[in-house]
């Protein structure tokens, strides 16, 4: 009998130690596809986070480096500069990407960095138990916002993909979610295009990935999608934000 | 054939000479010809320079290229350089050799420009969080800078740890003849070790964290017993008029060559002093210190700072002998006389300091 589906090389055998409904799984089989798909393996060095995903470099099959907390990026660019003929990619969550990490990645993107960052929102900080994060909306509820994010004493969620359409050196901004079928077509094919960016050596690739938290949010899997479509879809930018200057993109 | 070549000048060189193709740094006085070398010479070396937009992206550039197997280095000065910590810490746990060059100055805070050793501490007690060392290693010439440059991503390789070159400002600024003698290098192990691409081997993974308390507790012994044996095979030191002396100063870097002319002057009055100058801060050079210890009646530190390598000095004499201190801060330097000073009226039953 011919299998019409398989686990992905590009996954090890490690079972996932995600909490039940909590999108990072799916996130990381579309990456390990993609590497599987343009054949990248063997020629990929991965960063690992600090965060829910900071374990990623048992699940990755190829090589990882485990970062500090939004050093990622800049982990990245040594590893890239060192070998500039490795595809190298950073895996980072809302926290790590856009708060502490945020100097990196605008910088990273500024430069043009041949890399390519794969950014996990899920509007909360999952690691160290469901605090206040830079992505956090107006109003949610957190372990450190426990009456709710307040405009005036707290600031706004930081839209980060958008931010980056205006950084010259960002070649490919993406912004997409894993809730449906269809949201997690449209989020591999971001990915694998974020990867061919960084191929085609046209600088800095970023994909911003909604995900949820249904464990730090306090709810049922199937309530935290609704979550996700009814609150945080309206609030962030969707689609590809920016595209290469070769497909005629430019700075939004 | 001898050049005459600043202090960073020709640490920047000597990196490139031992194989450094990559430097990533942000501009710092009174480091700032270490990037300036890198920037305009790693173009023809094959090289690559990169301003990093902090210390803290820079010394995580140093890790991300460390890890996958290349020679790398960075620079700073004091402030820069802690901000570096956190990154020197996580280099030590994931074990990426690497080599990091600390011009000091004034501190704390901004301070100042002036040429300081105030940064001993955070040099060699670790500095970040977690027990760690680093290695450093301290010149106190041009040449000694050329020289341990060299050996310093000898060393990073060979023990997969951070080594750090100590320098002061005036060190790094001073010019002096320098000779490039053609480098040899150690013999090395390939480093399969690095997270470079899995082409052929099975995949590498390098990190710093431990999931339990257990694995946790193995792998601190683990390196504890690496810095044991760094401990046990490369303290360094070198020796001044020691083998008479009835009194001995301690100093390293630029405070050692002040510190020579005051023995010097000591000698002449027929005082029996000599000089014991470590060159390795880290491990700090107790072997040959102890060795001297049934022979000197009296030591005393001279540093650029309030008095911090005196603590270890004190640790190895433990109590057998007095031991003194004099220092200048905030960029000061000693006269030699003021030492001679210090010494009579510490050491030679003088009004006490």
């Amino acid at each position: 009998m011919k299998p019409i589906f398989t686990k992905t090389a590009g996954l090890t055998e490690r079972p996932f130690h995600y909490c039940p409904g909590c999108t990072h799984g799916i996130i990381h089989r579309l990456i390990a596809e993609v590497l599987e798909e343009l054949n990248l393996i063997e020629k990929s060095i991965g960063i690992a986070p600090v965060g829910c995903a900071g374990f990623c470099e048992t699940y990755f099959a190829c090589d990882m480096i485990g970062a500090a907390h939004g050093r990622a990026v800049a982990v990245a660019t040594g590893a890239k500069r060192g070998r500039p003929d490795r595809v190298v990619f950073t895996y980072q969550g809302d926290g790590d990407g856009a708060s502490i990490g945020l100097a990196e990645t605008i910088s990273a993107a500024a430069r043009g960095e041949k890399i390519t960052s794969i950014f996990v929102n899920n509007a909360i900080y999952g690691m160290t138990g469901g605090q206040m994060a830079p992505t956090s909306l107006i109003g949610q509820k957190t372990a450190t916002s426990p009456y709710g994010r307040e405009a005036a004493t707290m600031g706004f969620p930081l839209d980060l993909p958008k931010v980056l359409t205006q950084v010259k050196g960002a070649a490919y901004v993406a912004s997409v979610s894993v809730d449906t079928p269809q949201a997690i077509q449209k989020a591999k094919k971001a990915i694998k295009k974020a990867f061919q960016v960084q191929l085609d050596g046209l600088g800095y690739s970023f994909v911003s990935i909604l995900s949820t938290c249904p464990t730090n949010w306090g709810v049922n899997p199937v309530e935290a999608l609704e979550w996700l479509q009814t609150k945080m879809k309206p609030y962030f930018a969707l689609g590809e934000l920016k595209i290469p200057a070769t497909e005629g993109g430019g700075e939004a | 054939m001898a050049l005459l070549m600043k202090g960073n000048e020709a640490i920047a060189e000597a990196a490139i000479q031992a194989g450094c193709r990559l430097f990533y740094g942000y501009p710092i006085t009174p480091s700032t010809e270490i990037p300036e070398y890198m920037a305009k010479k790693m173009k023809d070396a094959g090289g690559t320079y990169l301003q990093a937009e902090s210390e803290v992206a820079a010394i995580y550039m140093v890790y991300g290229a460390g890890a996958v197997g290349e020679r790398v280095m960075t620079g700073t000065s004091s402030p820069g350089f802690s901000l570096m910590q956190e990154g020197i810490s996580y280099l030590f746990a994931a074990e990426i050799p690497s080599v990091i060059v600390d011009v000091m100055r004034g501190g704390p805070g901004l301070g100042g420009l002036g040429p300081t050793q105030a940064d001993y501490f955070q040099l060699t007690k670790g500095g970040g969080h977690g027990d760690y060392h680093a290695m450093v290693l301290a010149p106190a010439t041009v040449q000694e800078m050329v020289d341990l440059t060299k050996l310093s991503f000898d060393l990073a390789d060979a023990y997969r740890n951070p080594v750090i070159l100590a320098v002061d400002g005036i060190l790094g600024q001073m010019m002096e003849p320098v000779e490039f003698p053609s480098y040899e290098g150690q013999k090395l192990e390939p480093k399969a070790w690095a997270a470079s691409g899995a082409e052929g081997r099975p995949k590498n993974n390098i990190v710093s964290y431990y999931l339990t308390n257990e694995v946790g507790e193995a792998e601190n012994r683990r390196w504890g017993q690496k810095m044991a044996r760094i401990k046990a095979t490369e303290q360094r030191f070198a020796e001044y008029q020691m083998a008479d002396a009835e009194y001995a100063f301690v100093a390293f870097g630029t405070s050692s060559r002040i510190t020579e002319t005051a023995v010097d002057m000591l000698r002449e009055e027929g005082i029996k002093a000599g000089l014991y100058r470590p060159i390795t801060l880290w491990p700090f050079p107790e072997a040959g210190l102890a060795a001297r210890l049934n022979q000197i009646k009296g030591w005393i530190s001279i540093e650029l700072s309030a008095g911090q390598m005196v603590e270890d000095v004190k640790l190895v004499v433990n109590g057998k002998a007095p031991v003194g201190f004099y220092g200048r801060q905030g960029g000061m330097t000693p006269e030699p006389e003021d030492i001679v000073t210090a010494f009579k009226a510490q050491l030679l039953g003088g009004v006490q300091a």
